[in-house]
């Protein structure tokens, strides 16, 4: 462990000016040059793909890797709503300035000014290039692209693809990318799961994969290594993310040194189908847009919890967001809706199945909306969203109202990275997901897919280009000792888990229980003592795991339950940080509710004076003694206010 | 709900196949695939080795899930895939019979695991419209008719699963392909580029798929409903050399 002198890299001067001025400052690689570096790219979800593709297209050497059977199966595939975009195409005010205020607010003034400035500024480009690909954006009858509302904002500046926007964004960065691989400049292994990063000289010039078809290990070196390898929802094991959406690789990262950043700031998305059954592998999302139509309630009165809401009258009925937060009313972000629904179910007044003793759901209702606009306009913006629904539950939400509860669905922290989204290990960038960056303690809707391919598109190019500008290609053909290493440790870590010393538990059964220890103690709310106990619970879990985990198979071949075992024990390392920073921030803030912090109304309290500070973990080397770097967060331009929604 | 399943078990792409037989009883809201974690876990328990098979998303738009239950890709219902199914929609059935997509261009890689690899390879070949990032011009510079944008979307949302080319006689990606070459070149910004129909259709034929032959099955098994009228439409680009 070295100590670690922390520069965001941020801009001075004007905030428009920053990122301009900032490109001008960073160096070059000239075109011819540009093939003698090597960048690795892991994962190819939207911000992997979209910086393969582009910086392919400029002439570096760049090498892929995704765990999928394609990268086309990246988890980005699955967002619903949106891409936000400044663009003010409705006329109704919307500017870059008012982008980057709502989206500073949104993730409750805890994320750097500069950096939400430039997502924002970005935004518009995205847009344009996603249309030039072919992105087929809904429009108006106008032959125009057409826009709607999200949660945190009192305009539409929401371009979406019905209830697909993420899986149309990933296709256009997924064959983007494949120009390049019929291009020669990307080549690209699938099913190829990264175990290690191999530092050379204190800087990340490589990585260690794993064949998930032959089990074979292999070491890559690069000039520099991108990851771009998503979020970390599953340690609650219920979450909105794919099964197979893991920390591996920023958690070895991690323990190669780089700092990682606000690791509890989950973000719990209100509107989830609950959870029906004990066999149940994973949530579904019900995407926010939905809360354009929909009106969220719940019974007045505990006794009605039992009826059928047909039968319950509308004196009767509580539209609580509406009732409680009278400017936004259904559109609050999700950390306020989803806290509201939460507080609704623990006073009893929940409806749906009962999990653990306690009804967890409420409404979320289109009768209102299907009255006044018709039930074929309603199909036309959410047809495949009711198709999904129904499919689940075996119930119409064109007849009966939608029961929602919110899930695990987003992470807002990650590896901290510089303005330039490199780490605090030289040469070793992270962006979308992976990283902390740009939405504080709470990321807005249609946020995500504009910051995932902010990062892809145009701020790696410019920034990759900065780091290999002053850097001497590596010699690709020399041995490197540090490779053959980090590939024997590797080794031993699957040997370890192939080989425990009194196997019994299979490696899921280990996840579901890290995962209800999580949700109670790191979920929505959260509480000194809870947390301190979740931490020995952790503790113990983890020498537990080691000691009975049970993985059958071997491990030259295609092994699934290994692959598992492997990304659980990240899991186990990286919960165990989590509860130390909630435990460590003695506030509320966004999504991070504090039960000794909140108003007696329910509402987050910020601690600004102590607390307005990015929360930057280092690896001891002792995964229960982690150093804390702080970053100071600097506000100029915006003044943090208390979030007001009413 | 109490059901023998038969489970298609293979080592490696070379080895020889056969069934498996096991018993499970699992509630109807189970959705099908965990109903196959459940049998893992008890397999893994008892020291065997898990069943391998492909999922992610559990939300039918990765396109990862690719089983053929009781001979139908996806199973019995229309527009479901694998992950979407329930144990509810085979409450009237006691025996299910679980195989992988088969097809040549779709070589086994483990149990219930192909390799689609070869749809990549035939994106790679053209499946794409050649923008650089940052060229691009101001998105609402071009009007596009709500009509030829919501058909471009329809053929877009193809999740490239390969149940179309595994329901087929002839095994013929054709489909697939069609979905992309319609979804691009019916735009503006894709008409540029008058190949690419017949780009992809070299290259899938190179990589071991047949030929259409208009069965029409692939449209009946599609999650996505991905309508053959693509097809027509790229044989008249084709035909129009556009």
């Amino acid at each position: 462990m070295t100590d670690y002198v922390m520069d965001s890299q941020t801009p001075k001067g004007s905030l428009e000016n920053r990122w301009t001025q900032h490109k001008f400052n960073l160096k070059i690689v000239s075109p011819a040059n540009r093939k003698k570096y090597t960048v690795i790219v892991v994962g190819t979800g939207l911000a992997g793909a979209s910086a393969a593709a582009s910086l392919g297209e400029m002439g570096y050497n760049v090498k892929t890797f995704c765990f999928q059977d394609s990268p086309r199966r990246a988890h980005s595939i699955a967002a619903q709503g949106g891409i936000n975009g400044a663009k003010n195409y409705q006329n109704d005010g919307d500017s870059v300035w008012r982008l980057f205020y709502d989206t500073i607010k949104g993730g409750d003034f805890r994320a750097r000014e500069s950096n939400v400035f430039r997502l924002a500024e970005i935004s518009n480009s995205i847009i344009d290039q996603a249309v030039a690909q072919g992105v087929p954006f809904a429009r108006e009858y106008s032959g125009y692209l057409a826009n709607r509302s999200f949660g945190g904002a009192q305009l539409s500046r929401t371009f979406y693809a019905r209830g697909q926007t993420g899986q149309q964004l990933l296709l256009g960065a997924y064959q983007a990318m494949s120009k390049e691989i019929e291009a020669g400049s990307v080549t690209h292994r699938s099913r190829c799961e990264m175990q290690d990063v191999i530092m050379v000289d204190g800087e990340a010039k490589g990585i260690v994969t794993r064949d998930l078809v032959t089990g074979e290990l292999e070491s890559h070196m690069a000039d520099c290594v991108v990851l771009c390898t998503g979020g970390y929802g599953n340690v609650f094991y219920l979450s909105t993310n794919a099964k197979g959406c893991n920390a591996s690789a920023a958690w070895r990262a991690h323990k190669k040194g780089a700092l990682f950043a606000n690791p509890s700031f989950t973000q719990i998305h209100p509107t989830c189908i609950p959870q029906h059954g004990t066999l149940q592998s994973k949530l579904t999302l019900m995407s926010e847009s939905l809360r354009n139509d929909g009106r969220v309630w719940a019974p007045k009165n505990c006794e009605d919890c039992d009826k059928k809401p047909e039968d319950i009258a509308e004196q009767d009925r509580d539209y609580f967001l509406e009732r409680m937060y009278p400017a936004f009313g259904n559109l609050v972000p999700r950390d306020i809706a989803s806290r509201a629904v939460k507080l609704i179910c623990d006073d009893g007044r929940g409806v749906g199945h009962e999990i653990a003793g306690k009804k967890l759901g409420v409404y979320l209702d289109f009768a209102k909306a299907i009255s006044e606009y018709g039930e074929e306009a309603i199909q036309e913006k959410y047809g495949n969203l009711f198709e999904m629904y129904q499919r689940i539950t075996d119930e119409n939400p064109s007849q009966t109202p939608m029961r929602i509860y919110p899930a695990v669905h987003y992470t807002m922290g990650g590896l901290w990275v510089d303005y330039n989204l490199m780490t605090s290990t030289e040469g070793l960038f992270a962006a979308g997901e992976a990283n902390f960056s740009d939405h504080g303690a709470n990321r807005l809707g249609a946020s995500a897919l504009m910051q995932g391919l902010a990062d892809g598109y145009f701020v790696l190019p410019t920034t990759v280009s900065n780091y290999l500008a002053q850097q001497k290609p590596l010699d690709l053909d020399k041995d490197h000792p540090e490779a053959a290493e980090a590939v024997a440790s590797s080794q031993a870590r699957i040997d370890q888990l192939l080989n425990a010393p009194d196997p019994q538990k299979t490696p899921d059964e280990f996840h579901r229980q890290l995962g209800s220890i999580m949700w109670d103690a790191c979920g929505m709310a959260r509480e000194k003592n809870q947390l301190e106990s979740a931490i020995t619970q952790i503790k113990a879990l983890r020498k537990q795991f080691w000691q009975q985990v049970q993985v059958t198979g071997v491990d030259k071949d295609l092994n699934q339950t290994l692959e598992r075992a492997g990304r659980i024990a990240d899991f186990i390392e990286l919960a165990e940080l989590m509860c130390i920073d909630a435990l460590t921030r003695e506030e509320s803030c966004g999504c991070h509710a504090r039960a000794e912090h909140i108003s007696e109304d329910g509402e987050a309290q910020r601690h600004d004076e102590d607390f307005s500070y990015v929360a930057a973990w280092q690896y001891s080397g002792k995964i229960s003694m982690p150093v804390l770097y702080k970053e100071e967060l600097n506000f100029k331009f915006v003044r943090p206010n208390t979030r007001n929604y009413r | 709900m109490i059901f023998t399943l038969h489970i298609w078990r293979q080592k490696n792409a070379i080895a020889q196949g056969y069934f498996e037989q096991h018993q499970m009883d699992v509630s109807e809201s189970t959705s099908f695939l965990e109903m196959m974690d459940a049998l893992n876990e008890q397999l893994i328990g008892n020291g065997h080795d898990a069943i391998a098979f492909d999922f992610d998303c559990r939300e039918g738009i990765c396109g990862s899930c690719s089983l053929v239950i009781n001979g139908a890709p996806h199973g019995k219902h229309r527009a479901t895939t694998t992950c979407q199914a329930y144990m509810r929609d085979y409450a009237d059935e006691a025996e299910l019979w679980i195989e992988p997509w088969r097809a040549t261009a779709f070589p086994i890689v483990k149990d219930l695991i192909v390799d689609r690899a070869a749809f990549d390879k035939i994106i790679q070949a053209g499946g794409y419209i050649a923008t650089r990032t940052g060229s691009a011009s101001e998105a609402n510079t071009i009007a596009i008719a709500k009509e030829t944008a919501d058909d471009a979307f329809d053929a877009a949302t193809c999740i490239g699963c390969g149940a179309c080319v595994a329901v087929c006689p002839n095994a013929s990606a054709t489909l697939f392909v069609a979905a992309k070459v319609s979804h691009l070149s019916s735009l503006p910004q894709g008409e540029l580029d008058s190949q690419r129909a017949k780009k992809m259709l070299t290259e899938m034929d190179s990589q071991g798929f047949g030929t259409c032959s208009n069965y029409r099955e692939c449209e009946r098994a599609c999650p996505k409903e991905i309508s053959v009228s693509n097809i027509t439409k790229m044989n008249k680009l084709l035909y129009q050399n556009k």
